[in-house]
């Protein structure tokens, strides 16, 4: 009895460890492994070297998906941040309406990126969307078809990935205007300054920990980017629109090529970890 | 004498300043308000027109008469055509799924971020950091092998391996959830309750559970939101009858039959967005909270 009271935390925590260490770790070494076979539609275990980087590395393919989270990843966590900040600084000027309007903002969060996907998909449409809309308005010529071009296709999911995570942004930078001192911007008010001196230059550069949240979990949201692309436009035209996140997938399950999947799990997990790890050194520092 | 009159016209002049800058800072929150709520009026006309009146119309005029056909089309199909995926029965898989994964899920999240701060031991720290890592993996990392181990087990493909997928890789985010919470409660609280003779699960269950209401709103929206919504495990571990609703969703959208049905698939978007949609809207404090937790996870 005695022996069990003291080791009935462990024995409570127990589950969930293994379970993190089987599911989580022992599954990335898995893949990790597959990564160095010449696995086809099935896993061989055979060590292999490093051919599949060096594959994955010449494939037009991967290229274009490593290309396309390039242009995702800098204009979502560009127009996220520009709006999400400018959202939650006109938030902060004591309106009425907060409630209703940060409700607004920020429900998009709640809608799944096939959800969001969809109907996007629909908007954007090149003959009944947008350009419709326009086109009715008065404007003849206008035309918006991006979602069906080969290499404007990206920017659809750019606007749908920013109409879903703003307010997101939002939030984050709300919660931390609300934990500056009013006395800040009282004395900053007295001393003459404007509302944009004060926000740009005295403000902004108090909240370096909010931005390095925000910028984190953008990118981290941008690698892992899959159900929107699959949602808004399947990869396409072509594969024009593929993000590395897809191109595994595809790999994975339809192409029957596990060894090359692996490879570029393996590349995400590393970009991942690029990011994150510098995060959490300097977060759990300052506890 | 001149500094006064200065003085009245420059308080004149800012008080209209002020004026015009309080009329544009609404006019353009409102502005952003029209932008993001734009998609779900845009979702609910469509859903209420024929497909004939899309045609005639835009995406922001307003349907002539209302009708519900796409809706019902959406949930329940129709009775001629034999191939047509509608969501009703993907809708039930799902909360089938979403139910015990949250509360499964929570449970251990709860147990977890209890025994990490109130009882502590040596390299718990370690544990942790563990957590932490595995919150952030992209789950491309274990797609193939946990699809090989749900085949192994017989688990693939279905409505128990999902639920058995989630609460696994729902266990980093509600260990933290809890943590975080349970770390600000005082450790005086646990020891007086030993000194009294209470045991382990005795101090858990009546001591901190009944105090952990916020958290635990706060973890089962999250989860809950998050299982809900998911794309990725449903559409690599399941198919066919056996998936989840996002998946159903998606497969409606694509499948290209010789018309599409715009009505019909907006109608689903809202069908499939619903649920997580009045979670928000009803307990909006929490889900906020729970995003800005997620955040910042130290």
């Amino acid at each position: 009895m005695n022996w069990l009271s003291k080791y009935l935390p462990k024995i409570v925590l127990a589950p969930s460890f293994a379970a993190i260490i089987w599911f989580v770790y022992a599954f990335i070494g898995w893949t990790v492994y597959i990564s160095f076979t010449n696995s086809k539609i099935l896993p061989v275990y055979e060590f292999y070297g490093v051919i599949n980087y060096f594959k994955l590395w010449s494939m037009p393919r991967w290229y274009v998906a490593i290309e396309n989270l390039f242009i995702f990843s800098v204009l979502f966590l560009i127009i996220c941040l520009v709006l999400g900040i400018l959202l939650a600084i006109m938030l902060d000027q004591k309106i009425r309406m907060e409630g209703a309007l940060k409700t607004i903002y920020l429900y998009p969060m709640a809608l799944s990126f096939i959800v969001t996907g969809t109907v996007w998909k629909w908007m954007l449409n090149p003959t009944m969307g947008i350009e419709k809309l326009f086109q009715d308005w008065g404007f003849a010529n206008f035309t918006f078809d991006w979602l069906t071009t080969p290499g404007l296709s990206i920017y659809c999911v750019v606007i749908a990935g920013v109409w879903q995570s703003s307010g997101f942004v939002m939030a984050l930078f709300l919660a931390g205007l609300r934990s500056i001192d009013d006395q800040i911007i009282k004395a900053a008010k007295i001393d003459g300054a404007g509302i944009f001196n004060i926000y740009g230059k005295i403000i902004l550069p108090m909240m370096k920990p909010v931005f390095f949240s925000a910028i984190v979990i953008l990118i981290h949201i941008s690698i892992k980017s899959y159900d929107l692309v699959v949602a808004l436009t399947a990869g396409g035209p072509g594969i024009s629109s593929d993000m590395p996140a897809v191109f595994m997938t595809a790999h994975a399950f339809h192409r029957s090529q596990i060894g090359i999947a692996s490879t570029s799990a393996v590349m995400m997990v590393m970009a991942v970890l690029a990011i994150v790890v510098p995060y959490l050194y300097s977060e759990l520092r300052k506890h | 004498m001149s500094q006064t009159i200065d003085f009245a016209t420059l308080e004149q002049k800012s008080k209209i300043k002020n004026i015009i800058l309080r009329w544009s800072l609404y006019f353009f929150l409102i502005l952003f308000a029209l932008y993001y709520l734009a998609p779900l009026y845009v979702m609910i006309i469509t859903s209420l027109k024929s497909m004939a009146e899309i045609r005639q119309g835009n995406l922001l005029s307003l349907p002539k008469e209302i009708l519900f056909d796409a809706w019902k089309v959406a949930w329940g199909g129709r009775e001629y055509d034999a191939g047509n995926v509608y969501l009703r029965p993907y809708f039930w898989n799902s909360t089938k799924m979403v139910v015990p994964a949250v509360l499964v899920s929570t449970f251990l999240g709860a147990m977890n971020g209890y025994v990490l701060t109130k009882w502590r031991f040596k390299y718990d720290n370690l544990f942790f950091l563990m957590l932490l890592i595995g919150s952030f993996i992209p789950y491309q990392a274990i797609l193939l092998p946990m699809a090989r181990t749900l085949g192994t087990v017989g688990l693939s493909n279905s409505v128990l391996g999902l639920i058995c997928v989630h609460s696994i890789y729902g266990i980093p985010f509600t260990t933290l959830f809890f943590r975080n919470y349970y770390i600000s409660l005082p450790n005086e609280l646990v020891k007086a309750a030993r000194i009294d003779g209470a045991g382990f699960f005795k101090i858990f269950f009546k001591i901190i559970l009944p105090i952990s209401t916020p958290i635990i709103v706060v973890t089962v929206i999250w989860q809950f939101t998050n299982i809900w919504n998911d794309f990725l495990f449903g559409s690599s571990f399941s198919f066919g009858e056996a998936a989840p609703i996002q998946v159903a969703l998606n497969n409606m959208v694509l499948t290209s039959t010789s018309v599409k049905e715009y009505n019909v698939d907006m109608a689903a978007a809202i069908i499939a967005g619903f649920p997580t949609l009045v979670v928000y809207v009803l307990l909006g404090k929490y889900f906020i909270r729970g995003l800005t937790a997620g955040s910042v996870k130290g």
